[in-house]
């Protein structure tokens, strides 16, 4: 039996078949999942990148010059075709794509930067320490996004919004925030609309949930779909967002864990992260020269290559800053080198600074908020003057 | 009010079926052991699925630079694999729907989730359909010990978490080819399966704890192998334990499993969990404290602990403090849209109505969390715009294939019994049409609580 037309559904999505193939795609590539966007006043965007599963950044941006290189990664350490960065540095051959940015320096490396997570070197504490801002899992209740929203004068529960099928941590918190997914698109008749409205009236997590779905079903989802360029079709959406109205925008790449096989296993999602850069300079347009990408990840690999030409859990890592907000050209931070005796615990990659001065300075210039409220309420206990500047 | 059957039957089941009278929470769990004691008897599959694997490999082995002929073969090859996982989860979805024992369904979810595999890779497609039928179901009403030991020994575990990859460095194996050792799942064994991240363990251990799994593999069939030329020689002490020393065994492995069961840390960390994941994100301290110490009185033995979760105070409390997760919901629906709609996988299954699709689209693929602790607990996971999206669809398409002669307000009285509130029985009372008012149902707070 198969319903008449007029019987489409609350939501006609399905049955018509719209919005399906952006559906069917993001499914089929799960490995780049939620976005978050906020509107906020003025015209500088950021967007954070959040690097599930731990980036080695010692095969991300080799250090050309460091001779233990090779005695801690005999296999690993020779990756063909490493792009020069500079006289210290090189990038992994996936992030080839990024070259321009770096030569009309528009991108940056951290070197050696992690959270305040230490030592137990678990991804789920790690990723809570990273999207809470904090530097104790006892003390993780909200996204450090969600807590600098509350602060951005101007940046209101209506136009807060979060775009993905899951409920990022970074932006979770007491600034209400939206929730879409490119593809989900709940159309109803106005008497299906007041029955909704009514079956959630007592329920204020399902009515917040149904009211975000009928709000942003008035998003163009156009830009959501993926073509034939191959470009990433969540970096397009939030691209499309920034160049509107939204000013601040997340989401995460997965696919960074790489116990095995690192050399192949890490091209997958280099390639992925070039690919979400280069698609939001392309959709942000001229609005990329007043935007700061910065793409962080739980904490480094360890510096010796393992016994399954893979790397385990480390500390130390680096994070990937991009856009035209950025003085770039140039990697950031102080490089320890690899040496046994330099190691963190004689195994990781030892971090010489904080990985949260990087978000926390870009929201004082981009959105000019107070460094003592930074350092106090976003990102407790962060030295805002311990790192470098870094920013156009 | 609420009976106590029903709120049992959404706490502790998926809900009603109609025609089925719900059953006390105790009666539910007498039913969990001989479901398990049934399951020790299928033979597994997992030979049969990792030569699929193998005959794919072999074949895109040969298709190097071949022609156009090998090359569709390959591509069958990887299209058999795939058909296999779809075909394993319709099953999946029939068992949980079609099962007399649902509060066993929900423990084999549960434990399934506690020791997360994810096909992600084409080996992990073709296997990870073995894993719960070998490594849970017959498990989940016995020793924790062994639950832990199947799991963490399984093929599909030992791939999923790199262990089949890591070698004794000091091994025949490990100096013959200059490999060495994987942390992974050390780590994730301690982390996830046994301790918690919140116990007092250390990098050494997870170090020391990795030397003494290695020897753990797969063998060239696709079944567990322990392999001595692997396994790292010496002792290893984990956790001020001292294991092994004399020449590799299986035995020395076991002995660290089932310290690491017994451990008081492993005995909070599960109750907790369990606390959570059946009565509230927020659970009764009371109730998880109850479980730990049944947990240790019991020496690990499940069923006991499982009772005292049945019977404790904070399981009759009114529900509502969880949200069904979507595999919850969308086997709770199948079972309340009953012989209407029969199950996914079998004749008369309306092409309409796709379990496994709705379920990637409400972002809980079948086997495939994005990480190795599994889906997300928390209500405000699940219940996002689009996430509420997806099941206004999924009850809109199974309100569509169900409709027939069924009355909604009938078919609330099925599906909520006393659960439904005045004002959902108000609602769907003034849907325009029936399939409407069957969807509202489905839709509501109270279906999708418990």
């Amino acid at each position: 039996m198969s319903p008449p037309a007029t019987r489409r559904g609350l939501s006609r999505r399905a049955l018509l078949g719209q919005g399906l193939g952006a559906a069917c795609c993001l499914a089929a590539a799960p490995l780049v999942t939620p976005v978050v966007l906020a509107a906020a006043p003025g015209d500088n965007r950021l967007v954070v990148i959040v690097l599930r599963g731990a980036m080695d950044s010692i095969a991300a941006f080799p250090p050309l010059g460091d001779p233990a290189v090779a005695t801690m990664r005999p296999g690993l350490g020779r990756i063909e075709g490493v792009v020069e960065l500079d006289d210290r540095f090189g990038m992994h051959p996936a992030l080839k794509p990024l070259l321009p940015f770096w030569r009309r320096g528009q991108l940056a490396v951290a070197q050696a930067v992690a959270t305040p997570y230490r030592d137990k070197r678990s991804h789920f504490d790690g990723q809570d320490l990273l999207e809470a801002g904090v530097s104790d899992t006892g003390a993780v209740h909200d996204g450090w996004l969600n807590r600098a929203l509350g602060l951005i004068p101007g940046a209101t529960a209506e136009t807060a919004l979060s775009v993905g099928r899951e409920n990022m941590l970074l932006l979770r918190g007491p600034a209400p925030a939206l929730a879409w997914s490119p593809g989900d698109t709940l159309r109803l008749r106005n008497d299906e609309r007041g029955l909704l409205d009514r079956l959630y009236a007592g329920d204020p997590l399902f009515a917040a949930a149904a009211k975000g779905a009928v709000d942003l079903s008035a998003v163009d989802t156009a830009g959501a779909r993926p073509d034939a360029k191959g470009d990433d079709p969540i970096a397009r959406f939030a691209g499309q967002r920034l160049a509107a109205d939204a000013r601040i925008a997340a989401f995460s790449i997965i696919g960074w864990d790489t116990h095995v096989g690192q050399a192949n296993a890490m091209v997958g999602p280099l390639g992925r992260l070039a690919r979400a850069i280069t698609t939001l300079a392309d959709t942000l347009g001229p609005a990329w020269d007043r935007t700061l990408v910065v793409a962080m990840t739980e904490f480094g690999r360890t510096a010796r290559e393992n016994g399954s030409a893979g790397t385990d859990h480390g500390t130390g890592g680096a994070a990937l800053l991009a856009g035209g907000a950025l003085a770039g050209g140039r990697v950031y931070g102080d490089w320890p080198g690899l040496a046994e005796d330099a190691l963190y615990q004689g195994r990781d990659l030892m971090p010489t600074a904080d990985v949260r001065h990087y978000p926390a300075l870009a929201l004082r210039a981009l959105f000019g908020l107070d460094p003592a409220a930074l350092g106090r309420d976003i990102f407790p206990g962060l030295d805002l003057d311990a790192g470098p500047q870094f920013l156009a | 009010m609420a009976t106590p059957e029903s709120i049992a039957a959404f706490r502790f089941g998926y809900g009603f079926r109609p025609g089925e009278e719900p059953l006390a929470a105790e009666a539910m769990l007498a039913g969990v052991p001989a479901e398990a004691r049934a399951a020790r008897g299928s033979a597994s599959t997992i030979e049969e699925r990792a030569a699929v694997y193998r005959r794919f490999v072999r074949l895109r082995r040969q298709s190097d630079g071949d022609s156009a002929a090998a090359k569709a073969e390959v591509t069958r090859a990887r299209r058999e694999i795939a058909r296999g996982l779809a075909q394993a989860r319709a099953a999946r979805v029939a068992a949980a729907v079609e099962t007399p024992n649902p509060l066993y369904e929900r423990l084999v979810w549960f434990w399934s989730d506690h020791f997360s595999v994810s096909a992600l890779t084409p080996l992990a497609q073709a296997i990870v359909p073995a894993f719960e039928p070998d490594a849970i179901r017959p498990n989940v009403a016995g020793r924790f010990v062994d639950l832990l030991r199947a799991a963490v020994t399984h093929p599909a575990m030992l791939e999923y978490l790199s262990q089949s990859r890591s070698v004794g460095p000091d091994s025949a194996v490990g100096r013959a080819r200059q490999r060495g050792l994987n942390e992974n799942l050390a780590r994730e064994a301690l982390e996830l399966h046994t301790l918690g991240v919140g116990a007092d363990y250390s990098q050494a251990d997870v170090r020391q704890f990795a030397e003494l799994l290695t020897g753990l593999s797969v063998s060239a069939r696709g079944d567990f192998a322990f392999r001595p030329d692997m396994a790292e020689p010496g002792a290893e002490v984990v956790l001020g334990h001292r294991y092994g020393g004399k020449r590799p065994s299986l035995a020395d492995i076991d002995g660290a499993l089932a310290d690491l069961a017994r451990h008081p840390a492993t005995a909070r960390h599960i109750a907790t969990k369990l606390a959570v994941h059946f009565v509230a994100d927020a659970p009764d301290p009371g109730l998880v404290d109850a479980l730990a110490d049944a947990w240790t009185g019991s020496g690990g033995e499940l069923m006991p602990v499982y009772e005292t979760l049945v019977a404790h105070p904070a399981s009759a409390a009114p529900l509502g403090a969880k949200v069904r997760q979507p595999f919850e919901f969308v086997v709770a629906s199948l079972r309340a849209a009953g012989p209407a709609v029969p199950p996914p996988g079998g004749a008369g299954h309306p092409a309409g109505v796709n379990p496994v699709a709705a379920l990637q689209r409400m972002n809980q693929p079948i086997w495939r969390a994005p990480q190795p602790n599994g889906w997300p607990e928390q209500a405000a996971a699940w219940i996002s715009p689009p996430g509420l999206t997806a099941r206004i669809d999924w009850a809109s398409a199974l309100a569509a294939a169900i409709e027939a002669d069924v009355d909604p307000r009938a078919f609330l009285d099925d599906a909520l019994r006393d659960l439904a509130s005045d004002e959902t029985r108000a609602v769907v009372r003034g849907a325009a049409e029936r399939w409407e008012g069957i969807a509202l149902v489905l839709a509501s707070p109270e279906f999708n609580r418990r």
